[in-house]
């Protein structure tokens, strides 16, 4: 072995009442990425999460953290730390409290205790909360405190599921471009379970999109929306219109085959153009920065993503489409 | 507006009666008997007795079977307590966090136990104790206590174990604590609060328990409620007067102490079948 994969899932394997939940899969993390695991809920994202954290045991498959078997460990024997959904805080300890205790478990002296949680909790921007008790300081100072909590283990490995799930918008964008700030300059290998695909194309260096205990697709973001290679990763990411039949010539053939069109491929001129098809503006759905334009042809209505002037209802043109990506049985044919 | 005005002038009266019944009915007892303890006599009609003495509280006091009775409860009491919690402890945390087979039958058990008539129960009991010679030991005395109390310290701090996330439990695991320290740091910790209205509870169920301590503890162990036993038959009322207080005191104590539990809702929360 050159060098020793941060994390290093074989062969993983669990059922629950006999229900296969991860399905033999295989995931390879290098040293100091953050990937995602993202999947609708059900996919097994946070079984496989709670296995490498040692919360489960697999039936089957072994868990390497840098090199180290750690399948056989308890938790508190394995080399990484969580994140919780809901934080998970103690609420009889101060910030400071839970923060430290990782440490106070470690055997360190008081004054050790303090240097270190001090310096996370300036981190995090949290110094001023030192003494107050979870229960006292928001939703987001709360998560900051879970990973603050986390990061003082100094952790070969960081484990976050759905850390922002329960912070409202606004913050959801701040907080996730404060982690990847941290694990970025920290360095650490990173696992982020999610369902939302913005948070995981916004922080992730890869994906690992997950369905029914199997991971589908495992790359780089841009690669994932550029290529997906399932019918499933290409409408889990990102929007998609999706048809029954072929498309030939600029038009759709109604058939026993998938397609795929992305909005941002479908165009609309006033004037012909080739391989455009007559359309009209059946719908118009405002998003903020862009609209949602359903554009009514002979053959489809094609869902389409304008920005700038918007066409209003019922204008006449024509639509062509850019790009178009086909399917048989899931997978992509082209 | 007229009807509206009369209409809440009669229910702030009828209110105020009300009021005023129920305070005569739960303190005026009390009052009595705080009046008694401190009376030479009383002549009927009068409300008030005929003077005002300390002699009753001289001959509790001393009296030695009665201090006896006074040392043996307080002793007794807390010890029921420590056994009852040293049992009932891991009971009510299996209760919490497993499922296995008969777990709801084994909980409403415990409470059918309880409303059963309690002699029935202890009549049996007599027959073992008289096998195993536990008749009029202080072991036998702290066993039959003990029955009175698992209710308590069985339920109430399985919801309060219950309570206790267990995601609390698995960070302070992916932290670095053994299940052994998780369970003291962080489960137990959290769970005190019920425990602590268990205990009270216990203590109260403990220290009031006359039938079974009569039956297995005398003529050896007289407790403070079965001394009241052959109190009332052989002095005159006054000493029942002052012995009820002395009685109820450790309760009242108690009470106040753990009022915020259990008005919080500990006990509520705590017999509840789920």
């Amino acid at each position: 072995m050159t060098q020793s994969l941060g994390l290093d899932i074989r062969g993983l394997n669990k059922t629950l009442s006999g229900r296969t939940i991860i399905d033999n899969l295989d995931l390879q993390v290098e040293p100091h990425e953050l990937v995602s695991l993202l999947g609708p809920s059900g996919c097994g994202k946070t079984t496989t999460l709670r296995m490498v954290a040692g919360f489960m045991a697999p039936d089957r498959g072994t868990i390497s953290v840098y090199g180290n078997d750690v399948t056989a460990l308890g938790p508190e024997k394995r080399p990484s730390a969580m994140v919780f959904q809901n934080y998970a805080l103690w609420p009889h300890m101060t910030v400071a409290k839970n923060v430290g205790f990782p440490l106070k478990l470690r055997g360190l002296s008081k004054r050790q205790v303090d240097e270190r949680v001090e310096a996370v909790l300036a981190l995090v921007n949290l110094m001023h909360h030192k003494n107050s008790r979870p229960s006292r300081i928001s939703g987001g100072e709360q998560q900051r405190v879970a990973l603050a909590r986390a990061l003082v283990q100094e952790p070969s490995l960081l484990l976050l599921d759905e850390p922002l799930s329960n912070l409202d918008a606004k913050l959801r964008v701040k907080v996730r471009e404060d982690i990847r700030d941290i694990q970025q300059r920290l360095g650490i290998t990173t696992i982020l379970v999610t369902h939302d695909q913005e948070e995981a194309l916004s922080m992730s260096d890869r994906i690992a999109v997950m369905n029914a205990g199997k991971i589908e697709q495992f790359s780089t973001p841009g690669e994932l929306y550029a290529n997906p290679k399932t019918e499933f990763v290409a409408s889990f990411i990102g929007s998609l219109n999706r048809y029954e039949g072929s498309w030939i010539d600029g038009a759709l053939v109604t058939g026993s085959s998938i397609i795929g069109i992305r909005p941002e491929h479908v165009n609309f001129t006033v004037e012909s153009a080739p391989q455009a098809r007559p359309a009209t503006v059946e719908k118009v759905v405002p998003r903020g920065h862009f609209a949602e334009v359903y554009l009514r042809r002979e053959d489809a209505t094609l869902r389409s993503f304008m920005t700038g002037e918007i066409p209003p209802v019922g204008t006449a043109g024509f639509a062509g489409v850019s790009q178009v990506m086909s399917f048989k049985d899931g997978s992509r044919v082209a | 507006m007229k009807p509206i005005t009369l209409t809440r002038a009669v229910q702030t009266t009828l209110l105020t009666v009300f009021a005023f019944l129920l305070t005569v009915f739960i303190l005026g007892p009390l009052v009595w008997l705080a009046i008694r303890a401190f009376a030479t006599t009383r002549t009927y009609p009068n409300l008030l007795p005929d003077g005002w003495t300390l002699h009753w509280w001289d001959v509790v006091f001393n009296d030695s079977s009665m201090q006896s009775a006074i040392i043996n409860s307080l002793v007794i009491s807390p010890v029921v307590v420590v056994a009852s919690a040293i049992i009932c402890l891991p009971a009510a945390y299996a209760f919490s966090r497993f499922t296995f087979f008969g777990r709801k039958t084994f909980l409403v058990v415990l409470f059918a136990v309880n409303s059963f008539p309690k002699m029935g129960l202890f009549a049996a009991m007599a027959s073992m104790f008289y096998a195993l010679n536990l008749m009029g030991t202080f072991i036998g005395v702290v066993i039959v206590q003990i029955l009175g109390t698992v209710i308590f310290m069985t339920w109430i701090p399985a919801a309060a174990f219950s309570s206790v996330a267990p995601s609390l439990e698995e960070a302070a695991r992916d932290a670095g604590a053994s299940r052994f320290r998780v369970f003291f740091s962080v489960t137990l910790r959290l769970a005190m609060p019920g425990i602590l209205v268990a205990m009270v509870m216990s203590f109260l169920a403990a220290f009031d328990e006359a039938q079974g301590t009569y039956l297995v503890g005398a003529p050896t162990f007289f407790t403070m409620p079965t001394a009241m036993y052959s109190m009332v038959q052989n002095y005159p009322p006054q000493v029942s007067a002052v012995f009820s207080i002395l009685l109820s005191i450790p309760s009242v104590l108690l009470m106040l102490a753990a009022r915020k539990h259990i008005l919080g809702g500990q006990l509520a929360e705590g017999f509840q079948i789920r």
